[in-house]
């Protein structure tokens, strides 16, 4: 970018290289961790170790939509575009997060219940909040009118938002097959610290990975803007 | 010893074919959105290369962050 002297556009572009650096680091540490320090379970014996790809992305792709969510409500409120830019740079990691969490799921469930998939409460509202992140994605492809991929994407993220605490409660409201959280963070947490470490770290690296992402969409969508300001000229 | 890593106790196929799975798609999400911002930056590139010395000065002029923004900010993922 040759002439373009703003701040958040080289912060931008500085922070990418870093967070990458950052992220492989944390990931290889993480990886380590999850595949041969950490212990097996009791019960579950290794098939345990996909919770340490499972719940960091469960975890990622519910925050991410809530994130998505509230932009879309500040954008309702304060009409300020840039939430909207942020939001939808946003909706590819969480959604490939939500597929992750699916199907690491899908594939603990073999082992662990005998089956790939159940119609499970929380398991099904998963899959819905994949499908909100979807027609999210989906809504930016095929609608050409501004203002109404405006309110046609807010309304998405805003009534989508409605599952997310469904898919947390669903193991309290419901009898499912899908086991209680095992870490909490207003009650106490029944994982030990061998398996937490190690569960802490991958969490980490995932939300580096989205934020690595989020600012490179985030980074297209400015050059976007500057390639449409040069047509203007 | 690496055979074991791989066997697992029997779940070496769950495990690692879940975090097998998990990088295809970091590593295909990460693929895709860089080649999307190496694609703008060269279409940026072109546009920029092609401007006149007036029209370099105007650019040199354009509040990108409040008009084009509350004006263009729409495009596809």
């Amino acid at each position: 970018m040759k002439f373009i002297k703003n701040y958040q556009f080289s912060l931008v572009q500085k922070s990418q290289k870093i967070v990458l650096y950052l992220f492989l680091i944390i990931l290889t540490l993480g990886l380590f961790e999850a595949l041969i320090l950490s212990p097996q379970d009791y019960l579950q014996g290794d098939s345990v170790r996909i919770m340490y790809v499972h719940v960091p992305s469960a975890w990622i792709s519910l925050g991410i939509f809530s994130l998505m969510a509230s932009l879309s409500v500040m954008v309702i409120i304060f009409k300020n575009k840039v939430f909207f830019l942020v939001a939808k740079s946003l909706a590819p990691s969480g959604f490939i997060f939500s597929l992750v969490a699916l199907v690491t799921g899908s594939i603990w469930g073999k082992p662990t219940w005998g089956t790939w998939w159940a119609w499970d409460a929380r398991i099904t509202s998963m899959l819905i909040l994949c499908i909100f992140y979807l027609m999210y994605l989906i809504a930016w492809r095929i609608f050409e009118n501004k203002d109404y991929v405006t309110k046609i994407t807010s309304f998405i993220a805003i009534l989508g938002f409605i599952n997310i605490p469904i898919i947390k409660f669903s193991v309290d409201w419901w009898s499912t097959l899908h086991q209680p959280s095992s870490v909490n963070i207003f009650s106490e947490t029944t994982i030990h610290s061998s398996m937490l470490i190690p569960l802490g770290i991958m969490t980490a690296a995932f939300a580096l990975f989205s934020l690595l992402i989020f600012l490179m969409k985030y980074n297209t969508e400015l050059i976007k803007i500057k390639n449409k300001g040069l047509d203007r000229l | 010893m690496i055979s074991e890593f791989f066997y697992m106790n029997g779940y070496g196929y769950y495990v690692l074919s879940s975090f097998l799975f998990t990088l295809v798609c970091f590593l295909g999400l990460y693929i895709i959105t860089k080649s999307q911002l190496a694609k703008e930056q060269n279409k940026f590139n072109v546009k920029f290369g092609e401007l006149n010395s007036e029209q370099v000065k105007e650019a040199k002029k354009q509040k990108i962050y409040k008009e084009i923004i509350a004006a263009e900010i729409y495009s596809k993922i």
